[in-house]
Order: C-alpha cells, then structure tokens, then sequence
C-alpha cells in the first residue's frame, strides 16, 4: 500500500488545529472523527460480514454511558484514572453488551439478523428509559472530563486538546479496524458473508465467526460513544434511539459498504448533515432519505464506488464523453435543484402561518402564494430531468456501440 | 483394508415421502466409488446425510469409527470429510485465490485468528498456490469468482473441496455441465487428486464412472440396488433393467 497518502492525512489532522482557529470548526472535526469509529466499527458487520444490524446505537449508546459512569466513579471514589482511557471504558461497556447482545444477534445471517438487533435496541431503549439510576431519565448522566493530575498539563479542557484525543483514537481504531480485515478470521468473515453454508461444510462455523465480528464491532462502537460522552460530558437515553442506528446504517451505506474508507466519507456527511444542512433546511431529513435511495437504486456502492468507477476510466473516456458528461452532471444539478424548490416551498406552505409566504433558496426569493413559483419549479424539475433521462440513453447507447 | 464411511440402515423421510429407504453400504479407505442411480434416487440427500446437512430419518452414519449422524456439517468437516456441491458454492465476491486460501485456513485451523495478517502464514500462501496449480486456477488467481466461466467456477468448487485437506471427499456431479473435452480433462484432475484419498463421487457421465470408480453403487427409488466393481455392474441385470439399458456394449459420454 502506498504511505504518501496517509503521511499527508496524518500531517493534515496534526495541522488542522494550528491553521484553524475555531471552536465550531474543531468541534465538528470532532464529531467526524467519533463518526468515523461508529462507521467503520459497523462496516464490519454491514461491509465486510453482511450482516445488516438496525441496533448499532445500542453498542455506541452503552459504551458512552459506560464512559460517563467510569468518569463519574473514579471521579467519587478519588481515584486518579486517566481521562484518555475513559473511552476505553466505553469500549469495554460495548464489548460486554455483546457478549450476550451479539451472541443473540448472530445465531442467523441474514433478515433473521437483521430483525433480532432491531428487537434488541428496541428492548435495550425501553430499558434506558425505565432504568433511571443508571441511564438517569431524560437529562441523562452528566460528566465532568476535567479530572484527576493533569500530565503534562493535559486536562482535556480545551476543544483542542479534546480534538487531538479523538484524532488519536479514530486513526488507531481505523488503523486496528483495518488490520483485522486482513486477517484469516477477517478473510473468513467475508466468507461467510458471500456463502455462510459453503463455510459450515468447510469445517468452521459461521456463527462463531459471526459473533467475533460482534465483539469487535461494538468494542470500536464503545469506543466512539465514549468518546462522544467526554466530548459532550453528558449521556442520554437519546444515544440509544433507533433513528441513531438507522442513521449508521444510512450514512455508512451513502458513503460506501465495500471500501474501506466509504464509512469514513460516510461519516463525515453525517456529522455535516448533522450540523450544516440541518440549519439551512427544516426539509434536511426528507433530503437525505432522497439520497440514500437515490444510491440504493443507482449507486449501490455508494459514493466511494461512484468515486472509483470514475477514476478507474481511461482518459480517452473524459476526452470522448467529457461534453455529454458535462450536460449529464449540470441537468441533474438542474433538476434536483428544481425539486428542491418545490420541498422548499412545501414545508413552508406548512409552516406559512408563522413564517410568512417568502422563501430564501439560494439567491432566489421564492413566494409560496404565487403560482408562477409553483409552475416554474415544476418546469424546471420535469424539463432538466428530462434531459438527463435522454442524456442518459444518448451516451449508454454511445457506450453500448462501444464508440 | 479398514471401512472409513459407513451407512446402517439408513433411512430419510421428508414429510410422507422416504426418500432413503434402508441403505447399508460400506467404504474402504482409499476407494473410489461412484454413486449412479436415476434422476430423484436420492443420491444428494444421501451426500446431505453424510455431510451433516440433514440427520437421517432412522440408521446410523460412521466415519473412520465415529458415529456422525446428527452432527453439525462443520463438525464432520473437521473429522476430515469434505464435499463439493452440485450447484456451485463458491465465495462470489472474492477472489480465486482468496476463495481457496479460505478453505485451506479451515483446514490447517487458522479460521479464528485475527492477530496476524494472513498473507503472512507462508505455509497457508505456499498451499493455495499448489492448489491453484492442480486445478489449474493460475492465471485466475486474482479473477473475483463470480466473473469466471462456469468451467472455472467448477474447478473452483473443486479447489475449495480439496483444499481443506480432507482425506475423504464427496463430489456432487463435478462434470456436470461441461463439454466432453472439460470433461475428460477434469476427469484426469480427479484422479490425480484424489490419488490416496477416498471419493464418494455422484456422476451422470457414465465415461466418467466407470474411468474412475474402483466400486460402483446404484441407487434406485431410494435402495441401493447393487454395489459393486464396474464389471459387475456392467454385467449385473438388474442394474441393466433398471438404469444402463443397453450400457454394456459401449461407453458413450452422456449428459
């Protein structure tokens, strides 16, 4: 594997902090970085195992309450337990959730798996909220990272500090992530993804193999959601909702199930989705949901596969194609922006009675109760994709006479 | 020579249907024997029963003196039983080598670690790659198996079966499908392959039967109608009513 890459990733997440000098920003790499943990920890089931877990939450969920509790127990009983191992704890909270969690969830491969972590994380949420000693009800479990000696002057109480402590956690955790796929039991696990019964009558059994992929899986997940309990020193029950998992399994699959680094670009719309189309868009969700099964449809490798298929063409290709690609790229922008307009003022019609009829999209002032908006954005969306459609079918038949 | 694959009394029903109807028969180390019978004489669910993916119905399975009906498929496998299938089963999204290097982890009981990079386990490499020879799988080696041609993907199915290193093999229909030439190059592959090992071996290709087997079993309806060498068979007339016809004057290769 070629180094350059890595050395420059590696340089460029040591640097960040000293060319950018806001909270906000480094907040957000933050996030990006525990994002990226919970991701590639669940590609290894999704990705590399084939197992489509819906309870992935519950693993980055109990590793953080794992977190907080050692935080606040050490904190207690004055013992002077380093705060750069607390995510540890989650890990290990994670780990020991599996072991009975997983075990259950990988006795089969397949829908069967899929509908036991869904009833799993349904039953571990339900419990979160009953249990209130320890998942602390509503306002959750706070924290406090700032504690015990401080070596070499770290306490973790800048953003900065706590930035690098995640950076340091997400590249040794995809770094080790990356390792066991190489792996014979990493190797195996892709086995019994693409034939588990070949697997049985080789004399392995798939679901021991399974169960490992859980362990470790949600050992990284702890990982992340301990991480993500120093970074917001407060747990609640929310880190435990379906709508966490559903979003793991959306974003990791967005950027990519059969790259290693898909979960990461995966993570990184997430946490940006999050925090950046959210408040530009009260629409972000319906968004995202148009994504995802815009990828699942045509992109079933998602954008990394999109990335790579695209890179993989000869130059001749672009130099061929380049005009038609062009016009194919600019209808689609064209017509999805049209559709966007329409959303737009969509929920804006609901909203209307609060915020008035005026739209702001992009440099345009769109008027909900002018009907020529209404026409145009149709017109727009139908005629732009329209023209992709055609545009489509002039180059696949291109392709297709192997011009 | 010692029995290595036993069947008692052998029963398989499936709902009011029995499709094994009391099969005795007894295989000695090193034989190769072919399994022939009619189209639904129960020759796969009789590989199913060995392999551990049914238990039968009534009877008993030994192999090399354990008792093995009712076991899991991957517990006889590590007894060193290994069989291909009649449909091909291969691991689509990986590549060939990576396809039989899995087998041959299983075999050498590298499946569970995870502390070391296989590329590194050099007798692991050095293995597949003399299993991709014998299959002659080279110039494949990095091809993903479900872009190979359906010849290939039978030397594949081939190449798993025999990489676990099993001493006792089962092969579901190997040649099934493929051109007289693959055939009887295949065929060749077989033999040199299973050369001390002992083949169970389900087969149409009556060329292919009696070029290998040192025994031959017919199955009919579900009962083993005779079980002997091939010049026995060939002359055996219940074997000729019930399934050769007129066999016994030429050896055609036959679908």
């Amino acid at each position: 594997m070629n180094a350059t890459p890595w050395i420059a990733v590696l340089a460029g997440l040591v640097l960040t902090p000293v060319l950018l000098d806001s909270t906000w920003a480094l907040t957000l790499l933050s996030q990006i970085g525990i994002a990226t943990i919970a991701c590639l920890s669940f590609n290894l089931l999704l990705g590399q195992g084939g197992m489509l877990s819906f309870g992935h939450a519950t693993y980055t969920g109990l590793g953080a309450y794992g977190a907080i509790h050692t935080l606040n127990a050490a904190r207690a009983a004055g013992v002077d337990f380093p705060v750069s191992l607390v995510p540890l704890a989650g890990g290990v909270a994670g780990l020991a959730a599996a072991t009975v969690l997983g075990f259950l969830s990988s006795r089969r491969g397949g829908t069967a798996l899929a509908m036991v972590t869904l009833g799993l994380a349904e039953l571990v949420f339900s419990v979160a909220l009953m249990g209130f000693a320890f998942f602390g009800g509503e306002s959750g479990i706070a924290g406090n990272r700032e504690m015990g000696s401080a070596p070499w002057g770290v306490t973790f109480a800048s953003p900065v500090q706590m930035y690098y402590l995640i950076a340091a956690y997400a590249v040794a955790c995809a770094g080790a992530l990356y390792a066991l796929t190489t792996t014979p039991w990493g190797k195996m696990l892709n086995a019994v993804r693409d034939n588990a019964m070949r697997v049985e009558f080789l004399g392995a059994n798939p679901q021991s193999i399974r169960y490992r992929a859980f362990l470790f899986s949600a050992f990284f997940a702890g990982i992340s959601g301990g991480l993500a309990a120093l970074l917001f020193e407060r747990v609640t029950p929310d880190a435990l909702v379906l709508e966490r998992s559903a979003s793991l399994v959306l974003f990791t699959y967005l950027g990519g199930i059969q790259s290693f680094i898909g979960p990461i670009v995966g993570a990184v719309l997430m946490v940006l989705a999050n925090a950046g189309l959210s408040s530009l868009t009260p629409a972000w969700l319906l968004y995202v949901g148009l994504a995802f099964v815009l990828v699942v449809m045509y992109a079933p490798r998602g954008l990394t596969g999109l990335m790579q298929t695209a890179s993989a063409q000869p130059r001749a290709f672009y130099v061929r194609h380049g005009g038609v690609l062009l016009l194919l790229l600019a209808s689609w922008v064209v017509a999805m922006a049209g559709v966007a307009a329409l959303v737009e003022m969509a929920y804006q019609w609901q909203l209307e009675a609060s915020l008035g009829p005026r739209v702001a999209f992009g440099v345009f002032q769109l008027q909900i109760n002018r009907w020529q908006d209404w026409a145009a954005a149709c017109a727009i969306a139908l005629s732009a994709g329209w023209f992709f459609l055609r545009l489509r079918r002039t180059l696949a038949e291109r392709l297709g006479a192997g011009a | 020579m010692s029995t290595t694959l036993e069947l008692k009394n052998v029963h398989k029903r499936f709902g009011a249907t029995e499709v094994l109807r009391g099969i005795d028969l007894s295989i000695s180390a090193g034989e190769r024997v072919a399994l022939i019978g009619p189209n639904g004489a129960g020759k796969t669910t009789l590989f199913n029963l060995v392999s551990g993916r049914f238990a039968p119905s009534a009877g008993e399975v030994w192999l090399k003196n354990q008792r093995i009906d009712g076991k899991k498929p991957d517990a006889i496998a590590r007894l060193g039983l290994a069989r291909s299938f009649q449909a091909t089963q291969v691991f689509s999204g990986l590549s060939v080598f990576e396809n039989v290097r899995c087998s041959v982890l299983v075999g050498l009981g590298y499946s569970g670690q995870w502390l070391a990079s296989a590329s590194r386990l050099k007798e692991v490499t050095a293995r597949t790659q003399a299993l991709l020879e014998q299959t002659h799988l080279v110039e494949q080696r990095d091809t993903l198996a479900q872009a190979l041609s359906y010849a290939d993907q039978r030397a594949l199915e081939l190449g798993i079966t025999l990489g676990s290193g099993a001493d006792v093999i089962l092969l579901d229909e190997p040649t099934a499908g493929m051109s007289q030439t693959e055939t009887l190059f295949f065929l060749d592959r077989i033999k040199s392959e299973s050369q001390g090992k002992t083949l169970l071996m389900v087969e149409h290709d009556m060329g292919v039967v009696f070029g290998l087997a040192d025994k031959i079993a017919v199955l009919v309806e579900g009962k083993l109608l005779a079980f002997d060498t091939p010049q026995a068979i060939r002359a055996n007339a219940a074997v000729q009513d019930a399934y050769l016809g007129d066999f016994s004057v030429s050896v055609p290769v036959s679908a």
